[in-house]
């Protein structure tokens, strides 16, 4: 029997969702959980906080409300969907990666395109007044 | 379970050298993430078009007068531990232990209940008070986004009860066992989604 080649590969794919654990326990893994839950709360609490406060420059809060978001999407998928960096999951990161660019241009570009529209538009008097 | 497939091969080095097809936990599951991830792209539509007409009120009430933030903060709290629970049962399912698979899934359905029946009564109370969603174009656009996140809930509850019989009647058979991985991405897609509601929606609705 011949050995093509006799690297280890360490990059057996991994489902998304499935955990690679190294020989870590049941405990280790409702650890990981609790971490992500707590994080969770953290950022939750942050969010609602900062929403009702007036101890920010006001200008301010929706910027740090979606950044604040995008942070818990982050804890969300590391500690509950177990999205990781490791060359196992690479195939479900890149898919990820493909689907937030969609999302960026979807939002991204409505906002975009419609404030543009908005801005250049005319009163809607003097629309009124040409139509007459 | 993926924990176990490893494991199997790391010891047996011969299934190394076979460059053959994915094994059907990964297949499925990838195939589920993609479901999952084109889901969003849609809900980014309805994001999109919420954010865009947010002003747009035709002189009715503005998110400020109509959140109650306090409700979206529980409700926010119910989905979070839901989604906790139902790793749980991930763990479960994996260590083939029924019960705490069945009582962590009974857990992460009553939290799911409790979320909806929230929801709910906020759309209710919302249109008793003349706000439906043919109100304005802001209020469309309010309905049409977390309504599809709920209805996206009602299914994961009817899926989660699914599971729970299934695994009830035919135990952690391997098909089963896809199930639950791609329900359990299913439930936590759902909770990612709700993050951007209540940012969006409600927090940065209610502030202008």
């Amino acid at each position: 029997m011949t050995h093509g080649h006799d690297e280890v590969f360490d990059d057996i794919d991994v489902a998304p969702g499935d955990e690679h654990v190294e020989g870590g326990g049941v405990g280790l893994r409702i650890l990981g959980y609790l971490t992500g839950l707590g994080l969770a709360i953290l950022l939750t609490a942050t969010s609602f906080f900062v929403a009702g406060t007036d101890l920010v420059w006001e200008p301010s809060i929706p910027v740090a409300l979606v950044v604040l978001a995008i942070a818990q999407m982050g804890v969300h998928l590391v500690f509950f969907l177990h999205i990781t960096t490791g060359a196992d999951n690479t195939n479900n990161v890149l898919a990820l990666a493909f689907g937030v660019l969609i999302v960026i241009l979807v939002m991204g570009g409505s906002l975009w395109i419609m404030a543009n529209l908005n801005h250049n538009m005319m009163p809607m008097d003097q629309i009124m007044q040409m139509q007459r | 379970m993926s924990t176990v497939a490893l494991t199997d091969t790391h010891h047996g080095a011969a299934i190394r050298d076979w460059a053959g097809a994915a094994p059907k936990r990964i297949v499925t599951g990838y195939g589920f993430w993609i479901f999952i991830l084109s889901d969003m792209i849609m809900f980014s539509a309805f994001f999109a078009t919420y954010a865009v007409l947010l002003g747009q009120t035709a002189g009715g009430p503005s998110g400020r007068e109509l959140f109650d933030l306090r409700n979206v903060a529980i409700e926010t709290g119910f989905l979070l531990a839901s989604s906790f629970t139902c790793g749980l049962a991930s763990i479960a399912a994996d260590t083939r232990s029924t019960i705490w698979f069945q009582l962590a899934m009974a857990v992460t359905c009553a939290l799911g209940l409790g979320f909806l029946a929230i929801e709910g009564n906020e759309f209710a109370s919302l249109v008793a008070r003349g706000a439906g969603p043919t109100r304005s174009a802001f209020l469309s656009a309010f309905f049409t986004l977390v309504g599809c996140h709920g209805l996206h809930v009602s299914a994961g509850i009817l899926w989660l009860l699914t599971m729970m019989a299934q695994v009830f009647a035919k135990g952690f058979r391997a098909d089963i066992q896809r199930r639950i991985l791609c329900f359990a991405l299913f439930w936590h897609a759902l909770d990612i989604i709700w993050i951007a509601v209540f940012t969006v929606v409600y927090l940065i609705g209610s502030a202008i």
